[in-house]
């Protein structure tokens, strides 16, 4: 049961923000805007970030539904989405994207663990200032999004098919519930 | 040196702000909201939680910042600084313990807010309400750290720019400057 009381029966994050829409709003505008929104990175690249980190945080709501959408916005390569999640360093994702992994796992523990080695091994493999800029980003805002759903003890689904179908939706954008009536 | 090219004049979060406006409208909103909106907590005893938070997370910016803030609400310097030391001890109340509690949970991961730390809050008079602006309050602050220290962003070279900043906090808000920061260039 979560902390709070929260609709019942609604999953992670859409309760906590159904229960309060006025930071709600803010929440949502946040995701569409880092995961949808003008960035230099494919939207399946961001979504696996977050996938990636709120694995690494241990939230299994977050981790779920974000791979969920990553693999649904990589389409034939959907493997790589669990390739990444058991075993980032030996995937088959780009040198590149890994580099980029690598710091978001550095935000993850925390800020300071980001070193100047890792930010100039990125960008030997080509990532660009926003990239990296975006990759931070992404990364700090899901060790805020995956402590908001497990702080307050949301409802967790175990069903893979639940994630599945929240992939397909999350693709389309991230909107705000309707308020409960 | 921070790791992309940031405005030297805009030290800690403000650089990456003004470098990244898009991302920074909602996150900015979602701050004014949680710290400055209608709340049954005081602006600083907001602030509180935003220092206890940054502390644990080793964002010297952050942390002598939103100190500063809650310092110039408080109108006294002893309250925050007792509570980066042990709050159990600070001289607040029970509720705000409990609360300052839950904040330092989150901090460390959202599955170590126990059952028992929600219900110590809940006995101490705490409402749903208050203790889901906690937990945010404290979420969003792991956000900031990272981002502030993730991107290697630079402390002000001079200590009175976090005076100027709080007063900015305190009197203006969360919000950016209408007139954006130039003026900040010397």
């Amino acid at each position: 049961m979560a902390h709070i009381q929260v609709p019942e029966g609604v999953p992670g994050i859409r309760s906590l923000v159904m229960f309060r829409p006025e930071t709600g709003k803010y929440l949502y505008d946040l995701a569409q805007e880092l995961l949808r929104g003008d960035s230099p990175l494919s939207q399946a690249d961001r979504e696996l970030i977050a996938a990636y980190v709120s694995k690494r945080n241990d939230c299994f709501f977050c981790m779920s539904s974000h791979a969920a959408a990553a693999r649904c916005l990589y389409e034939g390569d959907e493997a790589l989405v669990d390739e990444v999640l058991r075993d980032m360093e030996r995937s088959s994702v780009s040198d590149k994207l890994k580099a980029l992994l690598h710091i978001a796992g550095k935000v993850q523990v925390l800020g300071k663990e980001v070193t100047e080695g890792d930010i100039s091994a990125a960008r030997d493999l080509g990532a660009t200032d926003k990239e990296l800029h975006d990759t931070v980003l992404i990364a700090a805002a899901f060790c805020m999004f995956n402590r908001y759903v497990d702080g307050l003890a949301s409802l967790t689904p175990t069903d893979p098919e639940v994630y599945k179908e929240m992939g397909k939706h999350m693709v389309k954008g991230y909107n705000l519930p309707p308020k409960q009536a | 040196m921070p790791h992309i090219p940031l405005e030297s004049h805009l030290p800690g979060i403000t650089g990456l702000l003004e470098y990244s406006k898009a991302t920074a409208q909602p996150i900015r909103d979602l701050t004014q909201f949680l710290l400055r909106g209608p709340s049954s907590l005081t602006e600083a005893e907001r602030e509180l939680i935003a220092t206890v938070v940054s502390h644990g997370n080793e964002c010297t910016f952050c942390t002598t910042a939103h100190t500063a803030a809650a310092d110039l609400l408080a109108g006294e310097a002893i309250t925050a600084q007792k509570v980066k030391e042990n709050i159990e001890t600070a001289p607040v109340s029970e509720k705000m313990k409990a609360l300052l509690h839950i904040a330092a949970l989150t901090r460390q991961s959202g599955k170590s807010v126990s059952e028992e730390a929600i219900a110590r809050a809940k006995s101490a008079g705490a409402t749903d309400v208050e203790i889901h602006d906690t937990v945010l309050i404290a979420a969003l602050f792991c956000l900031y750290n990272r981002y502030v220290d993730g991107m290697g962003t630079a402390l002000p070279a001079d200590p009175a720019y976090y005076g100027v900043l709080a007063e900015r906090l305190v009197n203006h808000g969360y919000t950016r400057l209408p007139q954006g920061y130039e003026h900040l260039k010397k």
